[in-house]
């Protein structure tokens, strides 16, 4: 089919043209999102299975039961944990989500001396090794806390906070990697254009900046939630005693082989972040539909 | 930090040169070099008091002394440690931990990168959907599932069920490097989904379609523009999942069996083992900062344009 | 920049400067303002609290490995003293260390493992207990009342105890000897009808290859130790994995037909099973590693007097019990005895004959030897 061709009519006559190849192209590709789902849930589908099994044991099924749920509801220490994982993981997404992108931006639309220095520290936390990173954060805030103690006369102790300040660490640098992975591409003459348009920096950032790195600062925080609520052995060393998350917990618990109720627990944070991400979700779409 | 990295870099953003006399410098400039500096500061003071003050104390402790008790002595500075990183027990363990990070990050990359052009090419409210659904998994709790993968890849589990009735001869995949790697791909393939989707979504699809139009084969309008455009997407996951899986701790320890210690067990048993040997676990970690900083730079400034 | 990086590495400086003051935690001074609980000796090895029997003095916070404590007793503690406990977890004996040098966990009483008792008095993280007000202490066993790791319990009482042996799976392996050959002999372990896991801890893993060999558990004889790495290689042939936490799983589910593993450990997972005749858990004949779990007060303990009234309060006969009959680990009390499940005292893998106590062995901390067991088991285990 020849393309030379003018005016309207071009469009659809280049799309006709691909639009066999493309075609299987596509189903290779709808295959391959299949195959790539079951990956993905197939674990997923196990976990949640089994936490319905009344052995003791998680390996060998016995059958369907739902006494795992009832004993994780009357389990305060699990119910704790639990607690302080989600506060953590809130917490700590929303401040590295906001520090990540301004720190993504201020990399890739701007030129400035520090920039280099700036550029090798954030993807240090990216790099290091997670036991390192948990035992020098203890260290750390035990020196620290010395030091406030010793001036303020304020004595602070390790927890829930000092687990937060931990995780906006290394998320921030997640969060900056994703979003500028967005950023370094999107053509910033738009954003040029806006600025002139608009009255204020703050405007056009709002109004075209924003909504075009959305999808990586979304990916960005998702994936900052997700880091926070696996983060086992870096909790475990900047919690002071009394504060268990719930993956510490999990991971002293397996030592006395895998329960249904661990299962069980996993399919609750399943429930829960779901419910969390779309409500979210739900919110933010009401916000920006009306 | 004396090492730095070019951003994957953005040839066709209008940015200021990065370098201008300081004299040639028009006070516009300065405002919104100032400007940028002001908008990263928040991150960046975060980071120096929470990030690289805790890792100069770990820099101090790699040249302390361990005592018989394993007590790390801040007294008596020494290279010992360092000296330690060429045994060849430590280089045949980074050798294992490059290869296995190796082949996880090129099968995350030919799993993900179809999977992410297919989710970036649907309309925006199935991408949503979609983004959401390969997320979810991973708010379950990380061991749990990797124990999940345990069962399946067990010597009576579905995995291996599969591959006898396809006639492989009494297959063992539990605690082998394949499991290691299976886990390992599973539990990072949304760190390389994540930034492909982004680098990927955000690309004018009205460029592909001009390049279908001018080259032969798809084929090779993907090579020409959508690789090179996608390329920071690429570039992003790849670091984002080599890099873990380098260090991992956990899935080597539950899905691996022998010959499969990696780096992060390693180190770990340094910080939290029996030989307790603090210094030495601190030269290691700084020895891979170091390498990985050294390794990345080069990836950006040479081996990231062949892409 | 320049000034700027400067300021930073002063800051740095700074800190790792005050860390030098204090020796990374190791070395907490007793606090002497507690509630006048200061600590002085009185010459016969135990020291002066200043504390009452059953005399509190403000909430516990207890630091122990997790599923290790039965919740009742912790209410029934609760209840009666009117304070509050919380229970905290750690994960291995060296997490638990790592976070007191980091300058103390906050714990008033820890359960740590006999060696590390051992290392901790040595960093004196440790405060010396009162005997005086633990009157319970007179019923522990005569064999637990000295032990080698901490001599005349100056600073801990055991909690539960047990051993290192190897857990069979009877219907495939049949009647075997007890020995380690099922682990470590080419002509015993390599002819199972499967795999076996071992310990992955570098002391219980060479432990095992060196009593094999017929050597000292805690031998630091380079040659010894590397003749035990290359056992442990050999054994790779025939090794499935190697788990601290999952060895009683495998052997359960069929991976393994043997484990190296803790009493504890097996026990407890043979009782759940519908046949648990088909499993058992051995005691090796050459000797194997005894060990036990220690309630200890860290010197910089808040609540030095709830801490005495909690461990006397467990060192209880009955308590004792309620705790053995709820984690299936042999107790030290000798008093809980009459109030212990009797499946459990009768259980001869659980309280070993006396021919077999005979032969168990406390590890114990090596010093600079530490580095050769890591090393060498990390690259047998390859």
């Amino acid at each position: 089919m020849s393309i030379v061709d003018t005016g309207d009519s071009t469009a659809a006559v280049v799309q006709d043209s691909v639009a066999r190849p493309r075609r299987t192209v596509d189903r290779v590709l709808a295959g391959n999102a299949w195959l790539v789902f079951l990956f993905l849930y197939l674990p997923i589908l196990v976990l949640i299975v089994l936490s319905f099994n009344d052995n003791d044991r998680v390996g060998v099924w016995t059958e369907f039961s739902v006494r795992w749920y009832g004993e994780m509801f009357e389990n305060s220490r699990i119910m704790g944990a639990l607690r302080t994982s989600i506060l953590v993981a809130v917490l700590s997404t929303a401040v590295s989500t906001v520090l990540g992108t301004a720190a993504a931006l201020s990399l890739e639309r701007f030129r400035y001396r520090s920039q280099r220095a700036f550029d090798g520290l954030l993807y240090l936390p990216v790099i290091i090794p997670d036991i390192t990173m948990a035992v020098m954060l203890l260290l750390f805030f035990v020196q620290a806390f010395d030091i406030v103690l010793l001036v303020t006369g304020v004595g602070l102790s390790r927890g829930l906070g000092t687990i937060t300040l931990a995780h906006i660490a290394f998320n921030i640098s997640f969060v900056a990697l994703v979003v500028r992975a967005r950023l370094s591409g999107l053509d910033a003459s738009l954003e040029e254009a806006a600025a002139d348009l608009y009255a204020s920096r703050w405007q056009a950032f709002r109004r075209v900046t924003l909504p075009l790195i959305a999808p990586g600062v979304a990916g960005g925080a998702l994936l900052a939630l997700t880091l926070s609520l696996d983060d086992v052995v870096i909790a475990e060393f900047v919690s002071g005693a009394g504060t268990t998350t719930l993956p510490v917990y999990v991971f002293g618990a397996l030592r006395r082989g895998v329960s249904p109720l661990i299962n069980a627990v996993s399919v609750l944070m399943l429930v829960g972040s779901i419910l969390l991400v779309v409500g979210s979700l739900a919110i933010s779409r009401r916000r920006t539909g009306g | 930090m004396a090492t730095t990295l070019t951003p994957p870099d953005s040839d066709q953003t209008s940015v200021p040169p990065a370098k201008l006399p300081p004299g040639l410098e028009t006070n516009a400039e300065k405002a919104e070099s100032r400007r940028g500096f002001l908008i990263g500061l928040p991150a960046y003071a975060y980071l120096v008091l929470f990030f690289a003050l805790p890792l100069a104390i770990v820099v101090v402790y790699s040249f302390a002394t361990r005592s018989t008790t394993g007590l790390t002595v801040l007294a008596d500075w020494n290279l010992q440690s360092y000296a330690r990183l060429t045994d060849s027990l430590v280089v045949a363990i980074t050798w294992r931990s490059l290869w296995i990070a190796t082949l996880t990050t090129v099968v995350s990359l030919v799993v993900a990168y179809p999977f992410a052009y297919y989710i970036a090419t649907r309309t925006p409210r199935v991408r949503a959907a979609l983004l959401v659904l390969v997320m979810i998994p991973f708010w379950s709790n990380f061991l749990v599932r990797t124990f999940a993968w345990r069962l399946l890849l067990s010597s009576d589990g579905p995995v291996t069920r599969i591959l006898e009735t396809l006639g492989f001869a009494n297959p063992r995949l539990l605690f082998t490097p394949s499991a290691v790697i299976i886990g390992l791909v599973y539990g990072y393939l949304p760190f390389m989904i994540l930034p492909l989707y982004a680098s990927l979504e955000r690309m004018d699809h009205s460029l592909v379609e001009a390049a279908r139009d001018l080259y032969a084969t798809g084929w090779e309008a993907f090579r020409k523009v959508t690789w090179p455009l996608s390329k920071p997407g690429v570039i992003a996951g790849s670091i984002l999942v080599f890099i873990p899986s380098f260090g991992a701790f956990v899935t080597p320890e539950v899905l691996g069996g022998t010959g499969t210690t990696m780096l992060g067990s390693y180190i770990g048993r340094q910080f939290v083992g029996t030989a307790s040997d603090w210094p030495f676990g601190a030269a290691l970690s700084v020895a891979i900062l170091f390498v990985m900083m050294l390794a990345a730079m080069f990836y950006f400034r040479s081996g990231g344009k062949d892409l | 920049m320049r000034n700027r990086r400067w300021i930073v590495a002063m800051v740095a400086l700074a800190l790792t400067v005050s860390a030098c003051g204090r020796e990374v935690g190791g070395d907490p001074e007793p606090d002497a303002t507690d509630d006048g609980a200061e600590v002085e000796p009185d010459g016969t090895g135990d020291m002066a609290s200043g504390c009452e029997v059953d005399e509190v003095d403000g909430d516990l916070l207890f630091g122990n490995w997790s599923e290790y404590m039965n919740p009742e007793l912790i209410d029934l503690f609760e209840e009666t003293y009117d304070v509050s406990v919380t229970e905290d977890f750690y994960t291995s004996n060296e997490a638990l260390l790592a976070q007191i040098r980091a300058g103390g966990a906050d714990f008033d009483v820890i359960v740590p493992s006999d060696y590390m008792v051992e290392i901790m008095i040595d960093e004196d993280i440790l405060l010396a207990l009162d005997h005086d007000v633990i009157p319970n202490m007179s019923n522990i066993a005569g064999e637990f009342d000295d032990p080698p790791y901490d001599p005349g319990l100056v600073y801990s009482m055991p909690y539960q105890w047990g051993t290192t042996g190897i857990g069979i799976n009877v219907a495939e392996v049949g009647d075997v000897t007890p020995s380690w050959d099922l682990l470590f002999d080419p002509d015993v372990a390599g002819a199972l009808p499967g795999e076996i896991s071992i310990l992955d801890d570098p002391r219980e893993g060479m432990a095992a290859a060196l009593f094999w060999l017929g050597y000292d558990p805690n031998t630091t004889d380079e040659g010894e130790l590397e003749e035990a790495a290359a056992a442990i290689e050999t054994a790779r042939d025939w090794t499935v994995t190697y788990t601290s936490d999952q060895y009683a799983e495998l052997l359960l589910t069929g991976e393994t037909v043997a484990g190296h593993g803790y009493s504890g450990g097996f026990l407890d997972s043979f009782f759940g099973v519908d046949n648990p005749e088909d499993y058992d858990y051995l005691i090796p004949e050459e000797g194997a590693v005894i060990w036990t779990d220690n309630m200890a007060i860290l010197a910089d303990a808040s609540s030095v007097c709830t801490a005495h009234t909690f461990i006397n309060f467990i060192l209880d006969a009955e308590n004792g019990a309620e705790l053995t009959n709820w984690t299936y680990y042999a107790s030290p009390n000798a008093g809980s005895a009459e109030f212990i499940e009797e499946e459990i005292t009768t259980d001869p893998t659980i309280y070993p004959p006396d021919d077999v106590r005979e032969k168990l062995v406390f590890l114990e901390n090596t010093g600079d030897a530490e580095i050769l067991f890591t090393d060498l088991f990390t690259g047998a285990q390859g």
